[in-house]
């Protein structure tokens, strides 16, 4: 039980030291590694309360695919660091906002969480226990059959933003020449190679 | 004191004594892998191979690394040091941890966790960014196209192969690993499942950067690609850390396709055998496979590689999921 509790305040130490390093790092390169680290930091935490399916698929869906293109980009993009500087102070004010509004509804979560402490579980009721089935199997027999108009949708509204980024990207340039590989392998040295007997000193 | 030693310090103890029973076999495994590429490549291009060092060569690989560590470190200009060093620390130490859930026989497994196969699936995902970051922080062009080349490349794979462990896992039904190794007991998934076992071969040399897809590092165009301004220890931890990835991408394929620890027939030759020698005898076949490819195949051009991906291989993945899925549900052979 102990060693749980160091386990926890090392994971959240770091998580919050982590997504302070993410903000005030100066090299935006950093600043995504820190961002990667704090991934972690919440997979591990996940990994302590027994959702050991949700801490996985954190690291592969956002450290080893959504992460490495952010680091991608940022990688390449030439910023000027002074420039952003100068125009963080404009958009403060909307980023107070949004943050105190993340907070009232951490407030919300949380002061429910204290006022009802048994709201919890009975949202949680229809979770069959962990002795019983492992925590993968529960999440998905809660999700393809409780949930799985809801489910459904989120892959619609995925497919959308697909198909929007390739609308927004997709355009018809003409004179591009491309390889066609099953041209290239039908053929034959027949329809290609012509062997001819040159006389000498006629030509072909 | 008794229950601090007993409670917490044996415990301590035994795991630090397993955790070595993994890494140093597989440290020596990995020396010796390049002496049998180099051998093997060598009988398959008629030449001798390494022959000086030792009884035909095979102190080849300690004269090597003793070479590595003995030669100067070197951090260029503009670099970004504390990246620079961290990144082959990295790609060495995803390469080692990868191994605590694989197991070696029925029951011999560091940490038989629920989700395995998605522990694995992850730790290879993030092998990507120890090449990503030692691109970045050498400040070198060819360093850097070599790292978005391998970032394109591996996050391309990725996408298929985890389409290929969907399929295996219908058919087993669990994601722990022992469990799917215990599911081939009546046959191997190679068999019903052929082409995904033939498209997860491809995507492992994908994912790990061998050829014909070693663009990331493709000597003809990018001098040594991302590690071209490594050198000494750094430069041999990304070379062990490379190799103990094909060892691991070997195993996973042999865990997945190929039956694990089990031996080929289940009757009597063959289960005097010890699993762990059967499951070493597949790894060591995909091995030879890696290096036998490496020795025929010419390298892939980069946009024939993205289209094979991309166009070829997530396709069919998918189709092949739902045929699986499909047949699984028409026959009743759903795992319970």
């Amino acid at each position: 039980m102990i060693l749980q509790g160091i386990a926890f305040y090392v994971f959240a130490a770091l998580l919050v030291a982590s997504g302070v390093m993410v903000i005030s790092a100066r090299n935006p390169v950093h600043s995504v590694l820190f961002l990667i680290l704090a991934f972690f930091q919440a997979a591990g935490l996940c990994l302590l309360m027994g959702a050991e399916f949700i801490a996985m698929i954190l690291i592969i869906v956002y450290v080893g695919a959504v992460a490495v293109l952010f680091l991608f980009v940022v990688m390449m993009l030439d910023i000027n660091f002074r420039e952003l500087r100068q125009g963080a102070m404009e958009v403060l004010p909307l980023g107070a906002l949004v943050g105190l509004i993340l907070l009232a509804e951490l407030a919300a979560v949380l002061g429910g969480w204290i006022v009802a402490p048994n709201v919890a579980a009975i949202a949680g009721a229809p979770t069959p226990a962990i002795d019983q089935v492992s925590n993968t199997q529960a999440l998905g027999r809660l999700m393809y059959t409780q949930y799985v108009y809801l489910f459904q949708a989120s892959g619609v509204v995925l497919l959308i933003a697909m198909i929007g980024a390739i609308v927004l990207t997709l355009r018809h340039r003409p004179g591009v020449r491309k390889q066609n590989i099953g041209a290239q392998i039908s053929r034959r040295r027949e329809d290609v190679v012509v062997i001819r007997k040159v006389p000498t000193g006629e030509g072909v | 004191m008794a229950e601090f030693w007993s409670g917490f310090l044996l415990p301590l103890i035994i795991m630090v004594l397993q955790i070595l029973a993994i890494t140093v076999p597989l440290l020596v495994a990995v020396a010796f892998m390049t002496y049998a590429e180099r051998k093997i490549m060598g009988a398959m291009q008629m030449r001798q191979g390494p022959s000086i060092v030792g009884p035909f060569g095979l102190m080849q690989p300690f004269a090597d690394g003793l070479k590595l560590f003995a030669k100067e470190q070197i951090l260029p200009e503009g670099a970004n040091r504390i990246v620079f060093y961290v990144a082959p620390m990295l790609t060495f130490f995803l390469a080692l941890i990868a191994w605590a859930v694989i197991p070696f026989d029925y029951g011999v497994v560091l940490s038989n966790i629920n989700v395995g196969v998605l522990y694995l699936f992850a730790i290879s995902s993030l092998g990507v960014y120890g090449i990503v970051m030692a691109g970045w922080a050498s400040n070198s062009r060819y360093a850097f196209l070599g790292a978005l080349r391998s970032a394109a490349q591996m996050v391309s794979y990725e996408v298929s192969m985890g389409l290929i462990i969907i399929t295996v896992l219908l058919c087993v039904g669990s994601l722990n690993l022992t469990d799917i190794v215990r599911a081939q007991e009546k046959v191997w998934f190679c068999i019903p499942l052929l082409p995904m076992f033939v498209m997860f071969f491809i995507s492992a040399l994908a994912e790990t950067n061998r050829a014909p897809f070693d663009l990331p590092e493709g000597e003809s165009e990018l001098v040594a690609g991302f590690m071209v301004e490594y050198s000494s220890a750094p430069f041999a931890l990304f070379f062990l850390g490379e190799y103990a990835n094909m060892i691991l991408m070997s195993a996973m394929t042999s865990i997945l396709f190929l039956g694990g620890w089990l031996p080929p027939l289940p009757f009597a030759p063959f289960t005097w055998v010890p699993g762990i020698v059967w499951f070493a005898l597949k790894i060591a076949f995909c091995l030879f496979t890696y290096v036998w490819v490496r020795a025929t195949v010419p390298r892939y051009r980069y946009d024939q590689l993205m289209r094979l991906g991309w166009k070829v291989f997530l396709p069919l993945s998918l189709f092949w999921v739902v045929l699986t899925a499909g047949v699984l549900v028409t026959f009743g052979w759903l795992p319970k």
